[in-house]
């Protein structure tokens, strides 16, 4: 690491190279109540790698990047994060509980967009995607503003930018919350079914936004998501899911190609039925 | 009816006092209901007793009772208050506790995604409230909060009872020196409710600055779509 500090961390996410080292699951065990979703889960996603979970709903997918956006607390294992617990922190020699100060270190590399946009209604499109950057990076409010509509463009939402949330299309919203998660520089982005919410013709739009930024970044990506076409061109990797388990991984050839697992066979067939 | 009218300078004192009741009452129990409210919300269990005891505490004691606490029984211990000194913290701190209760209610009810979203971008705790929860949450106080200034208005009526010389006490001397029950009580009636609009419309003007600012109806904060239609042709 080039430096430790939170501030340059967020600001300067590419000098830490060195040191990035992805997301690895470790032995991860989530509880809701007697609802094992997660049972000694292992996976690790490498510094740029672009990884696609698919899987039965309710099978835990939202519940992984739940747990890596620090929205909810592992019961047992560990996840780490470029090399840091996102549970537990060092104090001396001992491991304590991740306290918020420490957790906002870990989160300043993560990026997450959600299935429902989840934009700020009291504020401009504009000012959605400017505001983290400037109060939490704490970027000057022109810099905030020129890096803004640099990523306005990108999502092909320039002539936006004063409008508000409410008055966009369910995917011009995406496209936004897309530029929002953006700007704050995230070496890791966590999709999660981000065109599940969208009328099917708005779901194009999206798709190729995230295209191009895979293809022009070098972003560590996990995305769920139920659409092949989409996790067959970006992904290295596929990750089966079912009950809290990986069943199947591989390439997305070989997962969409020729899958070995039953339960991968029934699913794939099940999602191809549908479309 | 000609005596109670000429008589008005008499009248417009008494709703003048009513006025300030109002106001220094409604601001103190503003800041009541935000500091006991978000109290309210904390992680902290010691916090949120806290804010339990205040809101059942002054919600289950009459506002006059207490008036009485501070003008009577605590001079007793020591304690002296200004007659006026006395209702506004009587006033202030009983609508402040179901202000408290409002402002509770409102920070829960936005949706939780809005607080998962400032997560995802990395707010720190009290920059997630100022700057999008709160914002929200205000929104849905308002009107509630229109209705508490109205009763807190119309209950400040009974600082007349500690000799406050508000319009209830204005008409009540007038009644005595006049003799005009009816021509009295009907005069102050509309007063009271003419002063009860007026605040309407403040708050009414505040739900529509909210309503601009959330984008549920056009504004200045954004722009109309065919400013922006114009825009993108440019
Ligand atoms: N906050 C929660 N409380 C209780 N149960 C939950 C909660 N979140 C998820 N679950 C349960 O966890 C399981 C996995 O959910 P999820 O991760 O959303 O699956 P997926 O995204 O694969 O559809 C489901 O059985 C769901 O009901
Ligand atoms: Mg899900």
């Amino acid at each position: 690491m080039a430096t430790t500090d939170s501030a340059a961390d967020a600001v300067l996410p590419e000098d830490g190279a060195a040191g990035t080292d992805g997301i690895r699951f470790d032995g991860v065990v989530k509880r809701f109540g007697d609802n094992v979703v997660l049972r000694e889960l292992d996976f690790s996603v490498a510094a740029g790698e672009r990884v696609t979970l698919i899987g039965p709903s309710g099978s835990g997918k939202t519940t992984i990047l739940r747990l890596l956006m620090t929205l909810e607390k592992v019961d047992d294992g560990v996840i780490w994060v470029d090399g840091r617990s996102l549970s537990h922190m060092r104090r001396g020699d001992r491991l304590v509980p991740a306290d918020e100060k420490y957790l906002r270190r870990v989160r300043s590399d993560i990026g997450m967009v959600f299935q429902q946009f989840n934009l700020f209604p009291n504020m401009s499109v504009l000012r959605n995607v400017t505001e983290a950057p400037v109060h939490v990076l704490g970027l000057s409010k022109d810099e905030a503003v020129e890096r803004a509509r640099e990523l306005l463009e990108l999502v092909g939402l320039s002539d936006k930018a004063d409008a508000h949330p409410g008055a966009l299309s369910g995917g011009q919203q995406q496209r936004v919350a897309i530029a929002r998660a953006l700007a704050m520089r995230p070496k890791i982005l966590l999709q999660d079914e981000v065109t599940s919410a969208l009328d099917p013709e708005l779901v194009a739009g999206v798709l190729d936004v995230l295209r191009d930024i895979a293809n022009e970044t070098d972003i560590t990506m996990l995305c769920v998501t139920h659409e092949m076409g989409f996790a067959r061109d970006v992904s290295n990797r596929v990750l089966m899911f079912d009950q809290g388990q990986i069943v199947e991984e591989g390439t997305p050839e070989k997962i969409f190609s020729e899958p070995e697992n039953q339960r991968t066979q029934d699913f794939l067939h099940a999602v191809l039925d549908q479309h | 009816m000609s005596d109670v009218l000429s008589s008005y300078p008499l009248l417009l004192r008494g709703a003048w006092v009513t006025i300030q009741l109002t106001l220094y009452g409604s601001a103190l129990a503003l800041v009541m209901a935000f500091v006991f409210g978000l109290i309210a919300t904390a992680r902290s269990a010691w916090l949120r007793a806290l804010g339990r005891i205040y809101v059942e505490f002054f919600r289950g004691t009459a506002t006059l009772v207490l008036m009485y606490w501070f003008f009577y029984a605590l001079p007793l211990v020591g304690a002296r208050f200004a007659p006026m000194f006395a209702a506004v913290l009587a006033l202030g701190l009983n609508v402040g506790a179901y202000g408290a209760e409002v402002v509770r209610g409102a920070v829960k009810a936005v949706p939780k995604a809005q607080y998962e979203a400032t997560v995802a971008l990395n707010m720190r705790p009290g920059q997630r409230l100022r700057r999008v929860l709160l914002p929200q949450a205000i929104a849905l106080m308002l009107p509630p909060f229109g209705n508490l200034l109205i009763e807190l208005m119309k209950g400040s009526a009974v600082v007349s009872l500690i000799s406050i010389a508000d319009l209830m006490l204005r008409a009540q001397q007038l009644r005595q020196s006049t003799g005009q029950t009816t021509a009295v009580f009907l005069v102050i009636l509309v007063m009271y409710f003419v002063i009860a609009q007026v605040l309407q419309l403040f708050v009414r003007y505040l739900e529509r600055r909210a309503d601009i600012m959330l984008g549920r109806r056009p504004g200045r904060s954004a722009r109309s779509p065919l400013d922006t239609r114009l825009g993108a042709a440019k």
